[in-house]
């Protein structure tokens, strides 16, 4: 068939391509010319080419930080997407539970990230916080101010405890649209307990398990507000994430260049990492 | 295989029925026999599913007992029944290949890998799904899904009874022919208990030797295709059962002779008629000849749908239909008369007998 062209279908998409410049391509394009420049203030800029580029990834402050985040990313992926799943399974399916439930699992994701830093930040406290004061009671040596261990325990907890919801939301929402037949075959086919959910739960919730999986892998690798709030990337940089080093790079020391520089490598990491996790999972989609 | 006993079978879905309207399914008691193909047919709501699902251990009925060959199950699970279904939408595991599918009952009840081999391709064999035994099942169309779901019930040697319901909806008309065939075919082959929720009567008609017309949570019939053509029990078996239904024309009854407005037809027998009950007359719209003598009637409208003509009428104010042969001539002024042996007495809906 012969297509039909038609320009003014450009004058249609003109608004949103007007908000995306605006939201998106500019602001990335500034970061873009930051980093292949250098500039002294007063709006002189000399050409850097990839001079920043290579002092970023020659530094080991980026390489620690950036291990951080895949360490902290994997442990955050490995405790929310099984415990998602698993309290998913068990949420009533229909009845009063039902609302009950979902608001409860709605609320942690109703509270704005510095909210979230700051309850943890009070919460953990070991002079008035009540989780502080309770381990510390325990007889149990903690202190997220001054021992990294302390503190990574406290920003993991913090994150499962704010975000395990989103993995159950979206896992919820995989098992309510199995129906009922599926269960009741199965029962008389007589598959055990792990049988349905190897054969039928798994696979009805595969898609919206990558969008969690994707999604929290995103969002932990870009972390930055609570840390921020809790630790301020400390003791010492034992909490020092990508997101927290930028910052400090470029509004504290306002190194420009390398923090254009960083950013746009942050950025590629994040969007590899994505297609790699989407490919490798849709690709066994079609397989299996 | 078994024979199935519902014993005062009872099911409400609230939790304290108060009265009789609560029961989704209302009494049944009967006796249903080994190898036998029933169609449970009805319209939707009827409680028949309700039915089959008490049956297979899905629900638990409220009252009553149920008992395969002598032997209560009432409270036994679905597996220790060792029943077999296949749902209205095809149900399979789509990550598993057709092979692994038709093997997934018999692994899971652990019987030896080589006897489940066995079965398997057996069952692919008689299902014709040779070239997909390796596939994933995912890519199947909806009968090749439904084959499955069946094939699964079939490869377990020794169910008790193999329950459908609805299992034909979501396949094509034309595929529809073959599967039933197939299924007909694998019964006779096997002779397992079949029972087959349906509402699509010509489905019931050519799939049972018995069909349990439901109506209102109650069994109104049971019988062969031929006697719920013939001698409908309940009005509603007339209506529901033959196309157009049977026609229902209320009726003075006064000993063998019973009155329609102004006219007045003869019976072959005495009707038993107890006093103040509602009284009709019924008769199918084959057994009403339309030529120049008997009543009259006005013609309202003649349908031609092929082999047969539906003549619409009125007759003593009532809208009747009438099967007319293709080649049949309609008259100027026509008349009718209605076969004797073929009418019907129902008195508050249920078919009355002789009177003693």
């Amino acid at each position: 068939m012969e297509k039909t062209w038609n320009n003014k279908a450009w004058f249609m998409v003109l608004p949103v391509l007007v908000l995306v410049a605006f939201s998106a391509v500019i602001p990335l394009m500034t970061v873009v010319n930051y980093s292949v420049q250098d500039t002294f203030g007063n709006n002189e800029f000399f050409w850097a080419g990839t001079d920043w580029f290579l002092e970023v990834l020659e530094s080991d402050r980026f390489w620690d930080a950036l291990t951080r985040n895949l360490i902290f990313s994997a442990i955050i992926l490995a405790i929310e997407i099984p415990l998602g799943i698993v309290i998913a399974l068990n949420m009533p399916k229909k009845g009063i539970g039902v609302p009950i439930c979902l608001v409860l699992m709605a609320l942690p994701l109703l509270i704005p990230w510095n909210v979230v830093g700051t309850i943890w930040q009070v919460f953990g406290r070991v002079d008035i916080g009540l989780l502080g004061r309770a381990v510390a009671s325990l007889g149990i040596n903690y202190n997220y101010v001054q021992n990294p261990i302390d503190a990574w325990v406290t920003l993991i907890i913090m994150d499962v405890w704010h975000w395990t919801s989103l993995v159950v939301l979206l896992c919820y929402a995989g098992l309510v649209s199995i129906p009922d037949a599926y269960y009741q075959a199965a029962k008389i086919d007589g598959a055990s307990r792990w049988s349905v959910f190897r054969y039928i739960q798994l696979p009805k919730m595969k898609r919206v398990l990558l969008i969690a999986f994707l999604l929290r892998f995103m969002d932990s690798f870009m972390i930055y507000t609570e840390p921020f709030v809790v630790t301020g990337g400390g003791p010492g940089n034992s909490t020092t994430f990508l997101s927290i080093d930028l910052v400090k790079m470029a509004i504290g020391q306002f190194d420009l260049g390398p923090a254009a520089a960083l950013s746009i490598i942050y950025f590629l990491i994040i969007l590899l990492l994505s297609w790699i996790f989407y490919t490798v999972m849709t690709t066994s989609d079609a397989q299996g | 295989m078994a024979r199935i006993d519902l014993d005062h079978i009872r099911h409400a879905y609230g939790a304290k029925p108060k009265s009789e309207a609560d029961y989704a399914l209302k009494e049944v008691h009967h006796e249903w026999n080994d190898g036998g193909a029933y169609a449970l047919l009805g319209p939707s709501g009827c409680g028949k599913t309700t039915l089959l699902n008490i049956i297979s251990g899905l629900i638990n009925p409220s009252e009553g007992r149920i008992l395969f060959d002598g032997t209560d199950v009432t409270h036994l699970t679905t597996q220790q029944r060792n029943i077999a279904q296949v749902f209205q939408f095809p149900v399979i595991y789509d990550t598993m290949t057709v092979y692994d599918n038709l093997a997934f009952p018999l692994r899971n009840r652990r019987v030896p890998e080589a006897e489940v081999d066995r079965r398997v391709k057996e069952i692919i064999e008689m299902t014709g799904l040779g070239g997909w035994a390796k596939k994933t099942a995912r890519g199947l169309t909806a009968d090749q899904k439904q084959k499955i779901s069946l094939g699964r019930g079939l490869v377990r040697s020794d169910v008790s009874a193999i329950l459908f319901d609805e299992p034909l909806t979501v396949i094509d008309p034309e595929m529809k022919w073959v599967l039933r065939s197939q299924i007909k075919r694998l019964h006779k082959q096997f002779g397992f208990t079949m029972v087959y929720v349906t509402h699509d009567q010509t489905e019931a008609l050519t799939f049972a030797d018995k069909v349990v017309v439901m109506y209102d949570g109650q069994i109104v019939q049971i019988g062969t295709p031929a006697e719920l053509f013939e001698r409908p029990r309940h009005t509603f078996v007339g209506y529901f059962i033959g196309s157009p239904g049977m026609n229902v024309l209320p009726a003075e009854i006064d000993g063998a002779r019973a009155a329609i407005g102004d006219q007045s037809i003869g019976l072959n027998f005495q009707p038993k008629i107890e006093a103040g009950a509602k009284t009709e007359l019924g008769i199918r719209p084959e057994f009403i000849s339309l030529g120049r003598e008997g009543m009259p009637v006005a013609i309202t409208k003649v349908e031609d749908i092929g082999r047969h003509k539906i003549v619409r009428a009125r007759f003593a104010d009532r809208l009747i239909s009438i099967v007319v042969d293709e080649d049949g001539e309609i008259p100027a002024e026509p008349r009718v008369t209605f076969d004797p042996k073929a009418i019907n007495i129902y008195a508050d809906s249920w078919r009355v007998g002789e009177e003693a």
